[in-house]
């Protein structure tokens, strides 16, 4: 493999998860979403150049799954559910940007250390690749505990998905099927969490997931 | 004879950089002027400021100590020193083993130092507060910078800066993510050091979120000229040292005669005025933020620097 090869997927690997951290600074709604969408296009793009590189031409498929729903489909609908919710001006974070960050870096940081330990042999691109797949996924879970928003929580949900079709495309031979029904589910998590969100709206009045914890009488 | 036209060549960079930052704060001012469809003052009116500053009366605080009196050219030295060691047109020149980026941070954070003290020498509150929020930026903002120098240093494994200019134009580098969020991270932190618009604005006095006008404002006369000198080479510094890391094209190397060495002033007046325009079209279109978004502003700095210098362990040439 020659260097720019591996320089420009180690870029656009690099740039999904400088995205991710991107995702954690936001704290509108609209622009978390908006930022979901471009994590969604530097994926697509990050597979297509898999797909270039392995020569596996059911990748281009992948990429265009990323494409047309998660950059175009999940977050029209997110924005649509949002307007109905009538939430767009509202800001929370569970914890601040600044600890957030922090918190993301040594995520980030453990990632490399676990991969770059447990695989030594491995071919570099697959081994930078399931570095940066588990950082991504990692950062998904944070945007999800940080986040207090079910909404904000349902997009944390989606980029640790992006997260396992990058480590799933590193990983050489992954049949098309089992990326086709990954992406499947996760479209009916999304219609399913849709209409949880519009269930605990009417039931609490918000979609503050802290609501839930008061119902259950585990008052903090 | 050698040495003597290398201590030339190397004494014409001092003089070049003395020369042309006011220059490049009046391009700037200008072209934000044109910007907001004014005329603006014209290219030399920080010579004009600085002639006119000069030849005032010095008003001094009766609190004021021997430290207030000795602090402005302290500062100019040492922000000129280290606007002298970046290569501007041409690498390897005479004094270039001394023109290492730790030393360059050094002398800019003693510079700041002494800055924050001469703030809070007359005791007037105004000075605290500037001299406080100064401390608070640089705080972040040097962390970020250290972090800067180290995913250069594993780059390119040396500190010195011809050596990173060298490894930096060489085809073999690649392309690295790396260098890119350093080149953000880079950008934020001068944005910061140079109290430039989001984070301070230059062109106001007696505001309350300023900082770098709050600790100035007891100054007067000569002692002015030269902090306001040494702001204008500390803008011209960072600007050369982006240029110098991260466009090296247009370099030349030391003893290669006079017409190469004009073309590469040449360039670097071309890269100057590139970075000019780039920067008075952002200080334009971006709003000043709140005090303190400021931390967010520079831990996003801080954070792009760490991620680069992390990432650096992942990539092929380690």
């Amino acid at each position: 493999m020659n260097g720019l090869t591996f320089d420009i997927a180690h870029l656009l690997a690099g740039g999904l998860v400088l995205v991710s951290f991107m995702m954690l600074y936001q704290d509108r709604l609209f622009a978390l979403i908006n930022v979901f969408a471009l994590h969604a296009i530097v994926l697509a793009l990050s597979v297509a150049w898999q797909a270039y590189v392995q020569e596996a031409h059911h990748l281009y498929v992948t990429a265009a799954i990323a494409l047309i729903f998660k950059a175009i489909v999940i977050p029209v609908g997110l924005h649509r559910i949002i307007q109905r919710l009538g939430i767009h001006r509202d800001i929370e974070t569970a914890v601040g940007i600044g600890s957030t960050m922090l918190a993301g870096i040594g995520l980030v940081a453990l990632s490399m250390v676990l991969m770059l330990r447990v695989t030594p042999e491995a071919d570099p691109l697959a081994r930078e690749d399931l570095a940066f797949a588990l950082s991504i996924i990692l950062l998904g879970l944070l945007v999800m505990v940080t986040r207090r928003n079910a909404v904000s929580q349902v997009v944390g949900f989606m980029s640790l998905e992006n997260g396992l079709v990058l480590a799933a495309t590193g990983a050489k031979g992954m049949p098309l099927v089992v990326e086709i029904s990954v992406a499947f589910s996760i479209l009916i998590a999304f219609i399913v969490i849709g209409v949880f969100l519009f269930r605990i709206r009417e039931r609490f009045d918000s979609v503050d997931v802290g609501a839930l914890d008061d119902y259950r009488g585990e008052r903090r | 004879m050698a040495l003597i036209l290398e201590l030339a060549v190397q004494g014409a960079q001092m003089m070049l950089v003395l020369l042309l930052a006011p220059l490049l704060t009046g391009f700037v001012r200008k072209v934000k002027a044109r910007l907001q469809r004014r005329r603006g003052p014209s290219l030399i009116q920080p010579y004009r400021d600085l002639l006119r500053l000069m030849r005032k009366e010095v008003v001094l605080a009766d609190t004021a100590s021997w430290l207030f009196r000795v602090i402005p050219y302290l500062i100019f030295a040492a922000t000129w020193v280290a606007a002298a060691l970046i290569p501007t047109f041409a690498t390897g020149l005479t004094f270039s083993w001394t023109a290492d980026l730790i030393a360059i941070v050094a002398l800019l954070g003693s510079a700041r130092f002494f800055l924050a003290l001469a703030g809070m020498d007359v005791g007037t509150s105004f000075g605290g507060i500037g001299a406080s929020r100064e401390v608070m930026i640089a705080s972040l903002a040097e962390p970020a910078m250290l972090l800067i120098v180290f995913s250069l240093a594993l780059v390119a494994g040396a500190t010195q800066l011809s050596t990173v200019a060298a490894v930096m134009g060489s085809p073999e580098l690649g392309l690295r993510v790396s260098l890119g969020m350093s080149l953000i991270a880079l950008v934020m932190v001068a944005l910061a050091e140079n109290a430039r618009i989001p984070v301070d604005n230059p062109s106001t006095h007696l505001e309350l979120t300023m900082v770098h006008e709050a600790m100035v404002l007891e100054y007067s006369g000569r002692h002015l000229a030269m902090i306001e000198f040494a702001a204008f080479l500390k803008l011209l510094l960072y600007v050369s040292l982006i240029s110098c890391v991260f466009i090296p094209w247009g370099l030349v190397t030391a003893r290669s005669g006079p017409g190469a060495y004009a073309l590469g002033v040449a360039v670097y007046i071309g890269k100057l005025a590139v970075a000019g325009i780039l920067l008075a079209v952002f200080e334009t279109a971006i709003a000043k933020m709140r005090v303190f978004r400021v931390p967010d502003f520079l831990g996003a700095a801080l954070m792009l620097a760490l991620l680069g210098t992390l990432l650096l362990f992942v990539s092929r040439s380690l």
